[in-house]
């Protein structure tokens, strides 16, 4: 920031004042810790003042919310006009129990859908296939054809909800699936909207829910994201996900630029493969963090996101569409920091990074339920954690006026370092010649394992402190009750899918995948080829393993 | 104490991509002096014994975060029991709630450890029990 010399250099002999205080501070006895560094593991200064952001401008830096560079905001009024949606991420068992359990969400406030799938699911298998053996409802709903589909949005407005799907490499599938029941319930495309995380990249890099190799993974999701632009405008075809990238153990500066460098890929598979002109789809990109436990370095995260994101598709990509430098985002509290020990304590690990996340200025958020770490969540534990956002909105009073923080010595110059760092790694994967190809050098899954294994040790040493793990440990266990999935949800869930392979016309599933391989083979975009095959009641494995046959099978490599 | 070089095998049955915890152990194991071969995530038990037997382990340890692990982790151990090898010790590690514990070693897993465990109890535990196999 512009300040005068004489600003600068009173506030330098005022430090030097300050420091010489310290010195006598010290002498007399040392600080807690001989090192002070974030939940990354990035040092931290003992003060911050004028001098760590003099060199910023106030223009190309900061601005105002819903002007370049952005880190104010997308939306010059902030949560004045709305504050950010309420999205539980929620999906257990089959789907009439996940439908029940979003009736019961949008009947204590919840402002839009969010759905958990399970694991055969996720992974483009149906319930009866042995790879699915044990996993039936465990993590998220179960979904084989458009039939489980239509109860799980049973009595929803398609039309005035918006529904986020985490799902990947089977997302042409279910996006086919939300088309075709809109269409159903007589609701045009036009006026659904929504997301669908299918960001491939960071499944090799982090979350391990593997399809096809990295390629053809890619060209779907260019299908999807095409098939938006031209047919479904409200629809964010990828949520760009550092979310799990950070769960894996990545640091926070790992998180942005691995998050950012894979949007980034997109946009360029995109306009490369599809010949789009990047402002006819590059609005409806949206993004995913996480909100970790380090309260202003996930701020500052935040904050350097949406500015790296404006640099890069203004200046990168020459987009001239204001929208398109938005980067807009959900945010979820960090699963990974909460803990099996004395459960009650995640509610105040979520309160505190849902509080970050809001001063972050994010758009969408998801609470953890205190139980989470153990099992799906319980009906009370979720409500606490959709109460924890509404008592922010409401009472804290942090959405009064936008994005409080800034001018901070201390956010400002940490978001200067985060988004420096990030810059780093994104040349370093653009001298790798992009994503895909640091993928299969392996680069940023090392870079992740790392991280992890020096936070590990951190722990152990007692460097980096969980509370009820590492230190103040108690004898006595705290026990919650927990959900449990029986396993007759899968014996059932087998009984009505072999049922409906049964009464489906199987000509017109003939007809249907080979229509979805064709179009595989020919490169042709499968999105409406796959709206007509689920109509058609195909499952998510029988378009999956056309696929598999075509584009080949990716297996997981192992790094560590 | 056992002098001989422990070779051990991270997997991780079933469709749970969580190996945060695989990774991170692969690597603590690696670091305490192990041989040390890691599956990778979407291994099917029988992938896990037939790999364990040829790469000659002496035990295998089994990382699991989706809830599948009572039906993931009985069905290692008896992989390698038809196929002879039930002198490979199998060892457990995940959201493992604790009332699944005494089903789990029922079904034959020789120890369970679960998140907030220190990695050098982890590695000595192993150190203790862990027999070379003939």
């Amino acid at each position: 920031m512009h300040f005068s010399k004489e600003v600068l250099e009173s506030s330098s002999r005022m430090r030097q004042k300050w420091e010489d205080e310290v010195k006598k501070v010290i002498a007399k006895g040392p600080d807690q810790k001989p090192r002070w560094s974030t939940i990354s593991d990035l040092e931290i200064k003992r003060l911050y003042g004028p001098e760590d952001i003099q060199h910023m401008d106030f223009e190309q830096d900061i601005g105002y919310p819903g002007q370049f560079p952005f880190i104010r905001g997308n939306q010059p009024t902030g949560y004045r006009g709305k504050y950010w949606t309420f999205r539980m991420f929620s999906g257990m068992g089959n789907a009439k129990t996940t439908n029940e359990r979003w009736h019961m969400l949008l009947r204590e406030g919840q402002t839009g859908l969010s759905t958990a799938f399970d694991f055969p699911t996720l992974m483009g298998y149906d319930t009866d296939s042995p790879k699915a053996r044990g996993e039936c409802g465990k993590c998220g709903v179960a979904i084989d054809t458009l039939e489980d589909f239509m109860q799980l949005v049973d009595g929803i407005p398609m039309d005035q909800v918006t529904t986020s799907m985490t799902i990947n490499p089977p997302a042409t599938v279910l996006w086919a699936m939300y088309c075709a029941a809109a269409e159903l319930k007589g609701i045009p495309l036009t006026k659904i909207g929504g997301t669908i995380q299918n960001d491939m990249l960071k499944e090799f890099i982090a979350q391990k829910t593997l399809m096809c190799p990295p390629d053809p993974s890619v060209k779907l999701v260019s299908d999807t994201v095409e098939f938006g632009a031209k047919h479904v405008p409200r629809w964010n075809t990828i949520s760009i996900s550092g979310y799990h990238i950070r769960e894996a153990g990545a640091t926070a500066v790992q998180e942005l630029a691995f998050t950012l460098r894979d949007g980034m890929e997109y946009v360029e598979d995109v306009i490369r493969r599809k010949g789009l002109h990047v402002d006819t789809f590059a609005p409806r990109l949206s993004f995913f963090f996480n909100s970790h436990s380090d309260f202003f370095e996930e701020i500052a995260k935040l904050r350097a996101a949406r500015r790296i994101w404006a640099k890069a598709m203004r200046d990168r990509y020459k987009s001239q569409d204001e929208r398109s430098w938005w980067m807009r985002f959900h945010t979820q509290t960090a699963g990974c920091s909460l803990t099996a020990q004395q459960p009650y304590n995640n509610v105040i690990r979520t309160a505190t990074q849902a509080l970050a996340a809001v001063l972050g200025g994010t758009q969408s958020l998801h609470t953890n339920s205190l139980d989470e770490v153990l099992c799906l969540p319980s009906d009370h534990a979720v409500q606490i954690a959709l109460r924890t956002q509404q008592i922010i909105a409401e009472e804290t009073g942090v959405a009064n006026t936008i994005d409080p923080l800034a001018g901070s010595y201390f956010v400002e110059a940490l978001t200067n370092e985060l988004e420096e760092k990030a810059w780093e790694y994104i040349h370093k994967i653009d001298e790798m010649g992009g994503m895909v190809a640091a993928i299969e050098k392996g680069y940023p899954q090392l870079e992740i394992a790392d991280a992890a294994y020096h936070f590990q040790k951190q722990i152990d040493a007692g460097e980096k402190i969980m509370v009820g793990v590492n230190k103040y440990v108690s004898a006595e266990p705290s026990p919650i009750p927990l959900v449990e999935i029986d396993d007759s949800v899968e014996i059932e869930q087998v009984k009505s899918l072999q049922a409906i392979r049964r009464k489906r016309d199987d000509k017109a599933v003939k007809r249907s995948l080979e229509d979805i391989k064709n179009a595989c083979k020919k490169g042709d975009n499968v999105m409406p080829h796959c709206i007509e095959a689920v109509k058609n009641l195909v499952t998510v494995q029988e378009v999956c393993d056309v696929y598999r046959e075509v584009y080949g099978e990716y297996r997981d490599p192992g790094l560590y | 104490m056992s002098e001989h070089i422990i070779r051990v095998m991270v997997a991780k049955p079933g469709l749970d991509g969580h190996d945060r915890g695989a990774r991170v152990l692969a690597r603590c194991f690696r670091d305490a002096g192990f041989e040390v071969i890691y599956t990778g995530c979407h291994q099917t038990p029988e992938q896990i014994a037939a790999a364990a037997i040829q790469e000659d382990v002496d035990v295998v340890g089994l990382s699991c975060l989706s809830g599948a692990h009572r039906y993931l982790f009985p069905a290692v151990v008896e992989q390698l029991r038809q196929r002879g090898a039930d002198d490979i010790d199998v060892v457990g590690g995940g959201i493992i709630p604790d009332q699944d514990f005494q089903f789990l070693y029922d079904a034959g897993l020789k120890a369970l450890f679960t998140p907030g465990e220190k990695l050098d109890d982890i590695v000595d535990w192993f150190r203790k029990n862990v027999k070379k196999r003939d």
